[in-house]
């Protein structure tokens, strides 16, 4: 299958998805316009992906800012890998925030609880 | 033809009147499409990084939310020539103790009990309980056909720490001007 690889935008994160290595990453901002339109191929590569996925998946988001609306669309792209992570496949993800950013520590906080997958929260240092 | 001159002119002019000795940063009456919405947010940030104003991603995040829920949720009046989908009022005022974000649009009065319902219900909630109100709705909300999750007022309350204030002023049987405003204090 095709890897997929989207170059970011103000509105839109930088998205790469490698089915050969099984890693998938976002970041950047996310504020599409359509969040169901700029979602559909990235959830649709997933469930090609989840068909023969690898041994191992490595997730990382390292998002700045996003929507409500995307906020939606990332539960589903979690809910995926977790089921994954259910069926015996080790799934990690990674969730980077600026360390003084609490909203978006918060916002990874619920993710964390709403799966079972690990999520491992890493604050980054301001540069 | 000349009358009608006149009467922009004096509008702008007590428009002008009118919001001078207000602290409005932003007002803007029209079609809220996700170009304005770029402009907008744009211009804000830059308003407030001059200002070093902490809070900035919060406002760009509010923003946001308030801008598309106009673009999403604002409804036309049937027969109304200048009235479209997507249209409404913006508007930002700030001041060295808070900033106020201001939407007005018009609705359907069948989304009144469900809008009242909904606001009612957020500002009876502290700061944990919106949280498990987030968390329960990222969970068991559908995508609905404009593409919102329902989780647009709870995030406003949530990064606003302030409740929501909303009126609706009728404006004939079958519709009302909905106004929401988000205050962010300093």
């Amino acid at each position: 299958m095709e890897n997929i690889s989207i170059k970011k935008t103000n509105q839109t994160p930088d998205v790469k998805l490698d089915s050969k290595t099984g890693t998938l990453s976002f970041s950047g901002r996310s504020l599409p316009e359509d969040s169901t339109q700029f979602y559909a191929p990235i959830i649709q590569w997933i469930d090609s992906y989840l068909s023969s996925p690898c041994k191992v998946t490595n997730i990382v988001f390292e998002l700045d800012y996003f929507n409500t609306a995307s906020a939606k669309a990332i539960f589903s792209i979690i809910v995926k890998f977790d089921k994954l992570y259910e069926s015996n496949y080790s799934v990690k993800i990674e969730w980077l925030y600026d360390e003084d950013d609490e909203d978006m520590k918060e916002l990874g906080e619920e993710y964390k609880d709403l799966f079972k997958t690990p999520i491992l929260l890493i604050a980054k240092k301001d540069e | 033809m000349e009358s009608k001159k006149t009467s922009f002119q004096e509008l702008v002019y007590n428009f002008h009147q009118t919001v001078r000795p207000l602290d409005v940063k932003l007002i803007y009456e029209g079609e809220i499409n996700h170009d304005i919405m770029k402009v907008f947010t744009t211009l804000t940030e830059k308003g407030l990084k001059a200002e070093e104003f902490k809070g900035q991603k919060k406002v760009f995040n509010v923003m946001v939310e308030c801008l598309q829920n106009i673009s999403k949720h604002s409804d036309c009046i049937e027969g109304m020539k200048q009235d479209n989908i997507g249209q409404g009022i913006f508007l930002i005022s700030n001041n060295e103790y808070e900033l106020n974000i201001v939407t007005g649009n018009t609705i359907k009065n069948e989304k009144k009990a469900f809008l009242t319902d909904k606001l009612n219900h957020i500002n009876t909630l502290n700061t944990d309980e919106l949280r498990s109100y987030y968390k329960k709705t990222l969970k068991d909300s559908e995508i609905s056909h404009v593409g919102g999750a329902g989780l647009g007022f709870i995030d406003i309350a949530r990064k606003t720490k302030n409740k929501l204030s909303f009126n609706f002023h009728p404006i004939n049987e079958n519709y009302s001007f909905f106004i929401l405003s988000a205050k962010i204090s300093k």
